[in-house]
């Protein structure tokens, strides 16, 4: 497996057949970690970072932590790799962007990634489609088992596992769900959603985490406590009150738009079929929002001759870095916006 | 008043003394940049501001109480950017850093999640290392408060450590 393999299809995650898939896009845990001895990657030399790099990328190759895993060396590869690895959610925009020693391992079907030297010396995390948080944590704990049987973890009695950022520390977890909240958008009730977010001490993102916009009505909802509870208990607060809530109000809202608004909510989503279909120049931010409306559509069963998964794939195959892999070349301004276009309507079963 | 240069308002404000001279000079940014070669910031940002107020007068203080010896990184150095440098930084700073940690994490001091089972190379094992009479408080409360499902997690995880 590497990393060309990956750009005709989607990860795991965006199967979009897991429980809830209808609203809730994905579930990630990720574990911040470092190893003890060695100073935090503000104040490693280049010659320290470069260690660090070498002993995590041999011991993730060597203790085989998940099926078909495959490195990449961030420091060498091109930029268009690392921007594809974001748009799959593999590595964190600061991760690509950054200079130095630095790499990913991915495997699994993409379900699991390790960054390495990252904000931490080591980011593992666990992906997977619809809401499945326990799966992800049982997972994402085995192969934190196997890699501390042969690291030195930096772990405090006290403060627990020991990380750059204040924080993250303790048990440096920090999970997420992505969802799908259209109808709530659309409803302008979206801001219920942040307060009861804000009382329970969570902190929500746009679709590529921290700093980014909400685009096509997709938000990240994560814990930001990791310090004082167990990773069960913040999983299952995460999972027992918090989403069933916002799944419930997306629900309801969905319901009203059908039952008092339909023909405004048909207008909406055959509007987006319309110019997905026949749209010769289109850019990624619109594409997203009108993918979000025919997705909706589709959950409603208001469109019928096009499945979920192909809305999934074109979410993320008309991003992009992953629009130029699939041409093998570069692309810029209009010539990208109508590549985009062809594609969207291809997949789309249009002329 | 206006730039010495051109019809701009001044707002760079520059005193020179040349030769016993006092020389005053009333230029906008761009010509203080162009002509004095000064780096002016159009608009500083409020939250930089904001964190260099806070530095002089707190921060700094702080600061002349030293820093870690392992990585070299000041209290001040830290609250700049956020980071810590060394896993040695959280006993350094332990006293200062407590308020923050309880602000960011709901009041919790401690850890009581996953604990590591063995120190990976050296084979030691640290669950000893677990506070026991935290974890053993912590239960009484549990108990005290009829939360029973907490109580039975907490009895597993000292029973767990006692073990270890």
């Amino acid at each position: 497996m590497k990393l060309s393999d990956l750009t005709n299809h989607a990860g795991e995650w965006l199967r979009g057949n897991g429980p809830m898939s209808e609203i809730v896009i994905s579930s990630r845990i990720r574990l911040a970690r470092n190893l003890a001895g060695s100073p935090f990657l503000t104040r490693s030399s280049r010659h320290q970072r470069q260690g660090i790099e070498a002993r995590v990328r041999e011991t993730i190759l060597g203790a085989a932590v998940a099926p078909g895993t495959f490195y990449v060396d961030l420091e060498s590869a091109p930029e268009i790799d690392r921007q594809l690895l974001v748009e799959r959610h593999l590595i964190s925009k600061p991760h690509a962007g950054a200079e130095g020693a630095r790499g990913v391992a991915v495997g699994e079907n993409e379900t699991v990634s390790i960054m390495v030297n990252e904000e931490d010396h080591l980011r593992l995390q666990v992906l997977r489609s619809g809401l499945q948080l326990e799966e992800a944590w049982e997972q994402i704990n085995k192969i934190d088992d196997v890699l501390e049987g042969k690291l030195d973890y930096a772990f405090h009695p006290r403060f627990g596992y020991l990380t750059a950022c204040p924080t993250n520390l303790g048990t440096g977890i920090r999970v997420s769900v992505m969802l799908h909240l259209p109808a709530l958008k659309l409803t302008g009730e979206i801001e219920k959603v942040f307060r009861a977010a804000k009382e329970l001490r969570l902190a929500v993102r746009g679709l590529y985490g921290e700093g980014t916009e909400a685009t096509g009505d997709f938000y990240q909802i994560s814990n930001q406590t990791t310090l004082g509870k167990t990773e069960e208990e913040i999983i299952s607060d995460f999972r027992g009150l918090v989403i069933p809530k916002i799944i419930d109000y997306e629900r309801h809202a969905r319901r009203t738009l059908l039952d008092d608004r339909t023909i405004a909510l048909d207008d909406k989503i055959s509007r987006a079929v319309g110019l997905l279909r026949s749209a010769r120049l289109i850019a990624s931010e619109e594409t997203l929002l009108l993918l979000s409306h025919l997705r909706m559509g589709v959950n409603l069963g208001r469109v019928k001759d096009i499945n979920i998964r192909t809305i999934n794939e074109l979410f993320l195959l008309t991003q992009p870095a992953h629009l130029q892999k699939i041409q093998g070349r570069k692309l810029e301004g209009d010539v990208r916006r109508a590549v985009r276009a062809d594609y969207i309507r291809q997949r789309l079963g249009a002329g | 008043m206006k730039c010495d240069n051109c019809s701009k308002t001044a707002t760079v404000h520059l005193t020179e003394i040349k030769g016993g001279k006092k020389l005053e000079k009333h230029l906008c940014e761009q010509c203080a940049a162009q002509s004095e070669g000064l780096p002016v910031k159009s608009h500083m940002p409020i939250n930089e501001l904001l964190t260099n107020f806070v530095m002089a007068h707190s921060g700094l203080q702080k600061e002349t109480g030293g820093g870690c010896d392992a990585c070299g990184i000041t209290w001040a150095e830290f609250r700049q950017n956020g980071l810590l440098g060394c896993a040695n930084d959280y006993t350094v700073f332990e006293r200062d850093l407590t308020p923050l940690l309880q602000k960011a994490h709901e009041g919790a001091t401690h850890h009581v999640g996953k604990v590591p089972a063995r120190r990976g190379g050296s084979g030691v094992p640290i669950k000893r290392q677990v506070d026991l009479s935290r974890l053993r408080k912590e239960l009484q409360r549990a108990v005290e408060g009829e939360d029973y499902e907490r109580a039975a997690k907490l009895r597993d995880q000292i029973r767990q450590a006692e073990n270890s």
